[in-house]
């Protein structure tokens, strides 16, 4: 039976239109509802050394405490640890993950500093990709772990970037979403921190890192977000405690000198970073590392395998075919694997009863000679046995004649006596 | 400013598991719940999709029922009297495309007629043509997924929801409706509606209806809403209620009159106006809810996290079978975890 579909070309797409009310204008709230009840996903790094103020920050921003202790400077290497939190507020739930690097800064040879971070990174994409690869797969209620920001704190000491700050935003820059701020920024006077800025501005730029550029393609964000890329990057100060300004308790840190105010504008970047950060850009920030940080990921990695997009007239398929292929050799290495590993076991095996055999076979001689050991004395033991016996049987044989000799010695003896005596008496008569 | 109870969570590595809960209390107000804006904002901006799919005979008003419900000349299709339509030898299938815009929404609207379906003498596999689409559909979208090199945003031309036009007998669902709706409910949102339906009186309706429950009950069809998919308690007792009215008995009617001093849109009979908005006269504006009031996202996700989904495993799975080298007999299983 012919099919035929008949469609217009994509040019005739016609604008119509509504003579009355229709109705779908109740999209964008209708999607926004299913997203609530499902909750958002908000992964932050945070990259700097041991006692920049992360957690401090962190707190700050999301008006909480989170849990964690500070962090030694003896650390050997740098290492990620990540913690999740469930945030809500009115009816949106936020599950939050903050990543720390635990002892960014510390080593003496800072060398290979950014190569847990960059390995982090990639795992997290590696794992989305591996869902979106498999064959039954549930994207829709994945827990998303890939990095959304990274806030790099950036020391303050009013020069410029360090050369660890550079390598490490440069290794970063194409695969997560880099917001710098320059951190514990009530130690720079006003006039050093503009100079300051400027020069790790310029420094970026020269060495070609790219930070993440607010968006300004969108009316309604366009504006605010200009405005506050001006002042990038944002110069933070971080407190959880509170200070009694005026008439008010407000997040502060009491100095002898003074009180340095983290929500005033004149103090510090705070409330900037905050409006960028979450009120404003969060959406964007998810949009970015999924459309372009995970998509080049994603297509580095399967460049990397070995699979390329076909031109348009050879079969379509060929991903799906090269995978499989490249699966099944993957799998028969496996095999040669588990066949080789089979073998060897089967060897030991037998290598481990032959020299049990051995052994048993020793043992038994032993025992064997042992035993005729034993006979043999025993045997001994009997002669001598029997040639005591003997000489003891002798002995009173021996014995028995002496008495019987004796006796009858002593018969005659008696016996002559008697006759003596006879004989006297008879003498007499 | 909610919060929950505090716990200490161990430290860990997320993966793709739920993380430790650790619900904390939020000393202030944050602005996390700007996101919400900030996500609609970004969806306006890029427009949404919606393709719809209208089948049934010639004549049970399709085409007026898409204008009605979109409240414009949507079908090209001229309705009037001393216009012959040309019934087609086979089954077709036209699209049109519309960019249509609501209070600084815009949504592309797609709608695919199916002229010829059911009109034959011999209607044996009319289905197989609409089939053979829904799938070219999926096909165009898993094509564009799996390259390497992506597009930012994938043009999505699977059909989301597919209108399913019962003729007005008031006896049962016909033969050609039964196999028809068990096909496409495996790959589809089907959502039947009885057409013409100021052809039943009330009664007659929903006795009709009682029917036609039962039969999809009996032949396990499960229509749009499917009960399997229902999120949560209150979706089920919303949904529920929707099924409960199943299929919706629908009129359609693109003129206007005058009733009552207010300009409605109806038909007019020698007995009387049938007012098309009337929930007292038919169930137009419930079906109207239902496509684009309330349900829309929802038609689009199911068929975005299930339908293609399962077309999608479906594929893999075939390629793998023919991917298959005789030396590693291994694969061959149904769902084999990719391993990368």
């Amino acid at each position: 039976m012919a099919v035929a579909v008949e469609r217009p070309a994509n040019d005739e797409l016609r604008n119509l239109s509504l003579s009355g009310h229709v109705g779908f204008d109740s999209l964008p709230d209708q999607l926004v509802n299913k997203s609530t009840s499902q909750g958002f996903c908000f992964n932050i790094l945070c990259v700097g050394e041991t006692g920049i103020g992360k957690s401090t920050l962190m707190d700050t921003l999301f008006n909480t405490k989170f849990e964690s202790d500070p962090a030694t400077h003896n650390e050997p290497g740098v290492r990620l640890k990540a913690r999740s939190y469930e945030l809500q507020e009115s009816n949106v739930r936020l599950k939050l993950t903050i990543v720390d690097t635990v002892g960014f800064g510390d080593q003496i040879n800072k060398d290979d500093s950014y190569k847990p971070i960059v390995e982090y990174i990639d795992t997290q994409f590696e794992a989305y990709l591996q869902e979106e690869l498999k064959i039954k797969r549930s994207l829709f209620n994945y827990h998303d772990t890939r990095i959304h920001a990274c806030l790099y704190f950036i020391a303050p000491t009013g020069h410029s970037l360090k050369s660890l700050d550079l390598v490490t935003m440069k290794k970063l820059d194409s695969k997560v979403n880099i917001i710098p701020i320059i951190a514990k920024a009530d130690t720079i006077a006003k006039n050093e921190l503009h100079k300051f800025k400027s020069k790790i501005m310029s420094e970026l730029v020269s060495n070609g890192v790219q930070i993440y550029q607010f968006p300004t393609d969108e009316e309604t964000v366009a504006e605010i977000n200009a405005t506050m890329s001006v002042h990038l990057p944002f110069a933070v100060v971080g407190s959880t405690e509170e200070v009694k300004i005026g008439n008010k308790m407000s997040k502060a840190r009491q100095y002898p000198w003074g009180v340095v105010q983290v929500e005033n504008e004149n103090h510090c970047d705070f409330v900037k970073l905050r409006e960028m950060l979450i009120r404003v850009n969060m959406e964007d920030l998810r949009e970015q590392t999924h459309t372009r940080h995970y998509e080049l990921y994603r297509r580095c990695k399967l460049e990397e395998m070995g699979f390329k997009d076909t031109d348009p007239d050879s079969k379509p398929f060929s991903l799906q075919e090269t995978y499989e292929a490249k699966r099944n050799e993957f799998l028969g290495e496996l095999q040669k694997k588990e066949e080789e590993m089979r073998q060897m076991f089967v060897m030991r095996v037998k290598e481990k009863e032959a020299e049990l055999k051995e052994a048993e076979k020793d043992l038994h001689e032993k025992f064997d000679h042992l035993k005729r050991t034993h006979q043999e004395e025993k045997k001994k033991v009997d002669d001598k046995k029997k040639e005591l016996e003997e000489e003891l049987s002798n002995f009173q044989k021996k014995k028995a004649a002496a008495q019987l000799l004796q006796s009858q010695a002593q018969q005659a003896g008696s016996q002559q006596t008697k006759k003596d005596k006879d004989k006297k008496n008879a003498s007499f008569t | 400013m909610e919060g929950q109870p505090v716990q200490p969570a161990p430290e860990e590595t997320p993966r793709n598991t739920n993380p430790a809960n650790v619900g904390l209390e939020l000393f202030g107000y944050v602005g996390i719940e700007a996101v919400l804006d900030q996500m609609r904002i970004k969806t306006m901006k890029t427009g949404f999709e919606f393709n719809l799919m209208v089948v049934g005979q010639s004549g049970l008003g399709k085409s007026t029922m898409v204008n009605t419900l979109f409240k414009s000349k949507v079908s090209r299709k001229p309705t009037g009297p001393g216009y012959e339509e040309h019934i087609p030898k086979t089954v077709q299938l036209q699209s049109v495309t519309h960019i249509i815009e609501e209070k600084g929404v815009k949504m592309k609207l797609t709608v695919t007629d199916t002229p010829g379906f059911g009109d034959q003498i011999n209607n044996e596999n009319c289905w197989d043509p609409i089939i053979k689409y829904i799938n070219e559909q999926y096909e165009k979208y898993l094509r564009e997924e799996i390259l390497i090199s992506r597009k930012r945003k994938i043009p999505d031309t699977r059909v989301h929801s597919c209108v399913y036009f019962v003729p007005p007998t008031g006896h049962w669902l016909r033969p050609l409706d039964l196999e028809f709706m068990r096909r496409l409910s495996k790959i589809v949102n089907v959502v039947p509606v009885i057409a013409k339906a100021d052809t039943l009186t009330l009664e007659e309706r929903a006795e009709f209806k009682q029917r036609i429950q039962k039969d999809l009950k009996a032949h396990g069809i499960s229509v749009y809403p499917q009960e399997d998919f229902d999120d949560n308690p209150d979706d089920r007792i919303l949904n529920d209620k929707i099924r409960d009215k199943i299929p919706f008995a629908v009129v359609g009617a693109d003129k206007e009159h005058q009733v009552n001093g207010k300009r409605v849109l109806g038909r007019k009979t020698k007995w009387g106006i049938i007012e098309v908005e009337n929930p007292a006269h038919c169930e137009f504006p419930l079906l109207r809810d239902l496509l684009i009031r309330s349900h829309l996202q929802d038609l689009k996700d199911i068929t975005h996290n299930v339908h293609y989904e399962s077309y999608r495993v479906q594929r893999l799975n075939e390629s793998n079978r023919l991917a298959l080298s005789p030396v590693n007999g291994l694969l061959g299983k149904d769902e084999v975890e990719s391993d990368l």
